[in-house]
């Protein structure tokens, strides 16, 4: 287990490394026109972080976010057990759900600025149709992948429907749906960057899309490289969660 | 038909009955939303008027060579690297993070470095896809039976040979899979850059009507991507099992 996890630490270190590597000589083919070295990005999101107005997006992003991101997760949840609890509608269900995954969601936006109007409940809600799918299949393949034993335990013990999903078919999905929750966190941070660069005033999506506007080289690498660590890192830390509890399943 | 089967058709129906009650009955506004029934009726003036069709090829010629950039780049890629463990495994933790990064923030990048034109949105579609195929090829090549290689082995077949008459053939529904996930993110990534910043294709098209209330254009055209997409995931789904079911690992 120690030397796996050494060796996991060795491969991301080389990675990163690797990366960093690329980026710069990316950017002596590229050129200062379009792009910055690591070590120039580095020191203008120092300079970006001590405005106020980054923390001002950072802060409208991140509440989206958050909101987009707990919406999501409450509404997969509910629909993955809904639909995984009775085994036609898992049946017919599971394809389009996997089919809506599918799609370009991005073309559902101006209809949810129509329905939602312009600001932060449109931003809320566009990563919120992006997070929702990937928990409600993950907690639908769970919730029908229960071993059949203890279901029946459950029947024997004339547990009731509440009861049986609290105290069995939850307890034995939560590796999955925690799966669900990791896709669907990365999703929604996708969604609601997304839904900020083509309409909003606030954000680091807006952020991104001003700085094309004004050609700042800075900020449009400063920014991405922000998002890249934010999302890589997070998902690093929920994968290895991840893994301990399928581990331990 | 299935009980599945009805049950879909069903959930549509409903769900398209639901909203015409809705428009009509007041609860949607017009501007918000026009009736199903009018959307359908847009949509054929629009088909048949054609003014719109060197937009939707103009994407459609994109998504497809995303596409196929994707798949023969992801291939080649997760053939040459199932070869070399080490690099393979260096390589684990940026598979497994990749789809957490939003590869569309980069699409600013990509605009500084190669201007506003196809290049970028090739590009974004291009990324989106080939990790999902390498990913998926590799999956499927350590799946190869032992015995299979060495047969390759004894017919003194190259790397190369082997590759396209053994274990590749052996791959194939995996190779339909990463084909699905290679289209379905070719889509994403074209038409998702369109409607960020372009000047022209479907994607933009959605954007331009929206910002001019043009809903008789907006609604069908959305209608029209919608319908692309699944129906052509639908298609490729439905291959993949009937390959998996051929050979009874459904």
């Amino acid at each position: 287990m120690m030397g796996e996890g050494r060796k996991s630490l060795r491969n991301t270190i080389v990675l990163i490394g690797g990366l960093l590597i690329f980026w710069q000589l990316m950017y002596f083919v590229v050129g200062d026109v379009a792009m910055r070295s690591p070590w120039q990005t580095m020191r203008s999101t120092v300079e970006l972080a001590r405005t106020d107005w980054f923390w001002l997006d950072v802060d409208s992003t991140m509440r989206a976010f958050a909101a987009a991101l707990a919406i999501a997760i409450m509404l997969g949840l509910l629909i993955g057990f809904a639909l995984g609890l009775h085994r036609l509608s898992a049946e017919a269900m599971e394809p389009m759900l996997v089919a809506l995954y599918s799609i370009p969601k991005i073309t559902l936006y101006p209809i949810i600025l129509l329905v939602f109007g312009l600001g932060m409940s449109a931003k809320i809600a566009f990563g919120a149709i992006h997070g929702i799918i990937p928990v409600a299949l993950f907690t639908l393949g769970a919730v029908r992948s229960t071993r059949p034993i203890f279901v029946k335990t459950g029947r024997v013990l004339k547990l009731s429907k509440p009861a049986m999903v609290r105290s069995i078919l939850f307890p034995a999905a939560v590796p999955e749906i925690f799966t669900g929750i990791r896709v669907g966190f990365s999703l929604t941070l996708i969604g609601t960057v997304l839904g900020e660069m083509f309409a909003s005033q606030h954000g680091l999506g807006h952020l991104l899309m001003n700085a094309i506007g004004l050609y700042n080289v800075e900020v449009i690498m400063s920014v991405t490289f922000l998002l890249v660590v934010f999302a890589a890192s997070v998902n690093g830390i929920l994968l290895a969660i991840d893994r301990r509890l399928h581990f331990r399943a | 038909m299935s009980r599945a089967t009805l049950y879909q058709i069903g959930v549509v129906a409903g769900f398209v009955l639901l909203l015409e009650a809705l428009c009509l009955g007041g609860v949607i506004d017009k501007i918000t939303m026009p009736p199903p029934h009018r959307i359908a009726i847009d949509f054929v003036k629009l088909m048949r008027s054609g003014k719109l069709y060197p937009e939707i090829g103009k994407s459609l010629a994109n998504v497809l060579l995303a596409f196929v950039l994707a798949y023969v780049v992801g291939i080649a890629t997760g053939t040459v690297l199932h070869g070399f463990k080490t690099v393979r495994e260096t390589l684990d933790p940026l598979f497994a993070t990749y789809y957490a990064v939003p590869i569309f923030a980069f699409y600013p990048l990509f605009i500084l470095i190669f201007g506003l034109g196809d290049g970028p949105q090739l590009l974004i579609g291009f990324l989106l896809g080939v990790v999902a195929v390498i990913v998926t090829i590799l999956n499927g090549l350590d799946r190869v039976p032992r015995v299979l290689r060495k047969t390759a082995l004894i017919g003194r077949m190259g790397p190369f040979e082997t590759a396209t008459h053994v274990t590749l053939p052996f791959c194939a529904p995996y190779l339909l899979t990463a084909a699905k996930l290679a289209l379905a993110y070719a889509f994403i990534g074209v038409i998702g850059s369109e409607f960020i910043m372009a000047r022209n294709g479907m994607g933009y098209e959605i954007g331009f009507a929206y910002t001019n209330f043009d809903n008789a254009t907006m609604y069908p055209l959305i209608v029209l991507i919608l319908l692309l997409s699944i129906i052509l995931n639908g298609i490729l789904t439905h291959w993949e099992k009937r390959l998996l079911a051929r050979r009874g690992q459904q």
